[in-house]
């Protein structure tokens, strides 16, 4: 079965994966309506649960969830590209992870 | 057309439900109370566990229990020498116009006297409330409440955004919604505040988010750092983590903060959504905004709960298929099917808000059909607040 990423909200420019996704699989990017949007080739593993661009987003973007914003990006992030703390500031809060050296 | 069927209060309320009240102010009265509830057709008692005190807190919040619309008579049973008196419950109580009464053990000489006047008492309205007709009532006399418990990676993702879609839907048509857990909101404060009906409630919510951070921080945790585990299982920010919980109330504007302190215990006096103040501990914050008002909840859980309530059916949505399949006894609704894509997020939400019409006119969730009557009013340390300068 092809592997789905969820869009929570028709604003949002990033979907989650409902399972694990291996370099070189399509996933289908699915609405909050149930059409599949978008079905990129995903060029990284990306865990289950974690997010990936379903447009392009310029360094700077706001990163955008539940149709608010979650983040800005800290670089340019291609369309289908894995999301998070390497790619990805909070607007507002640090995100200790990094100072921690744990990402 | 949303037909809803229930049974009209004096107060011009509508109740999901029939219950006979057996209410002890205090733990001392509480085992007598469970023994005589237990006599009656649709009788249920319930206590508080703060010890023998007066705090407004517990009054508002036991007074708020009887005044629920799903709760038809109220018998308040007191061991007698406790501070919190029969008479200071069932007084809050009477306003409403239901039939309350109240018995005090150390008067009557004892339980097994109290209990054969309590219980004839339950027997005579049991019998009286058979005989209340349900009437059709609009989507504005209906409140629901909504919590999460157990939460896990699927929750943000499925549970919480069809719920989130089912309280938009209700809202839309009139009803009224109630969410609380101010700790799941730390770092979004201004989400939150922007969506604020107007300056007063947006100031209120960035107050009541605030105190509890400063309550996380007076005991050395800094709730806006996010864990090496949240970041690992996906979650980038706190404001993603956060949102993940709140979406469960879905995006319409907020009307209030509904105040749950010692000063005031506020319901909703309109319709829309409200943001109650409260506890992230689950059973005791679902207390809460059925004190408020709620006749129904939803309650998400993505490893599986088993909680019902002593007042108001509860609903329980998982968005994990596994946990739906291990705890379909208990589980009501799977929102894991929009993992697979079987369902989309929408028309998940479609068949929640169909549940809550279903469960309104009568139908009984998994927890009531189990007879699981869960029940816990929480109060904060008041002697803490004060040092925090809450109060």
């Amino acid at each position: 079965m092809v592997k789905k990423a969820i869009q929570i909200d028709e604003k949002d420019n990033v979907a989650t994966t409902t399972e694990e996704v291996d370099t070189g699989e399509q996933v289908e990017v699915i609405s909050p309506d149930g059409k599949v949007i978008l079905r990129p080739k995903v060029t990284e593993p990306i865990p289950f649960g974690h997010k990936l661009a379903i447009k392009p987003i310029k360094n700077g973007d706001n990163i955008v969830k539940y149709g608010e914003v979650i983040g800005v990006s800290t670089q340019p992030i291609k369309a289908g590209a894995w999301v998070n703390t390497h790619n990805v500031g909070s607007a507002r809060m640090p995100t200790k992870g990094k100072e921690e050296g744990i990402l | 057309m949303t037909q809803l069927m229930g049974y009209r209060r004096f107060d011009g309320s509508v109740g999901v439900r029939n219950h006979l009240l057996v209410l002890a102010p205090i733990d001392c009265s509480y085992e007598p109370a469970k023994k005589i509830a237990a006599q009656v057709d649709g009788a249920i008692a319930v206590t508080q566990y703060h010890g023998c005190g007066k705090d407004p807190v517990l009054v508002h919040n036991l007074v708020g229990t009887g005044l629920n619309p799903n709760v038809a008579a109220i018998l308040v049973l007191g061991l007698g020498c406790e501070t919190l008196t029969v008479d200071t419950v069932a007084d809050g109580i009477r306003p409403s116009g239901k039939p309350v009464e109240t018995l005090v053990i150390q008067q009557e000489g004892g339980t097994l006297k109290t209990q054969e006047k309590a219980v004839r008492i339950l027997q005579r309205w049991a019998q009286e409330v058979a005989q209340l007709k349900p009437e059709p009532f609009p989507l504005s006399k209906l409140t629901l409440a909504v919590e999460c418990g157990g939460s896990d990676a699927t929750s943000g993702l499925a549970a919480n955004p069809a719920v989130g879609v089912a309280c938009d839907r209700l809202i839309d048509e009139g009803g009224t919604v109630i969410f609380s857990e101010p700790q799941e909101m730390i770092g979004t404060q201004h989400i939150l505040a922007r969506r604020a009906a107007n300056n007063r409630v947006a100031s209120d919510i960035y107050t009541m988010i605030d105190q509890d951070e400063e309550r996380l921080k007076a005991i050395g945790v800094d709730s806006r750092w996010m864990s090496a585990g949240n970041i690992g299982g996906g979650l980038t920010t706190i404001e993603e983590k956060s949102l993940g919980a709140i979406r469960k109330g879905g995006t319409r504007p907020i009307q209030g903060v509904l105040q749950n302190n010692w000063d005031r215990f506020d319901r909703p006096d309109g319709p829309g959504l409200w943001l109650q103040d409260g506890t992230g501990w689950d059973v005791p914050s679902v207390t809460h905004m059925v004190a408020a008002g709620a006749q129904i909840v939803c309650f998400t859980s993505g490893q599986g709960s088993t909680t019902g309530h002593a007042i108001a059916p509860v609903i329980k949505i998982t968005g994990n298929p596994v946990t739906f399949k291990q705890m379909e006894d208990n589980m009501d609704i799977n929102a894991g099917t929009i993992l697979d894509g079987s369902e989309s997020l929408n028309s998940v939400g479609q068949r929640i808000y169909e549940t809550i019409i279903d469960t309104a006119n009568g139908k009984k969730t998994k927890a009531e059909a189990l007879g699981y009557r869960d029940y816990i009013v929480f109060c904060r340390s008041r002697a803490a607040e004060h040092l925090l300068g809450h109060c």
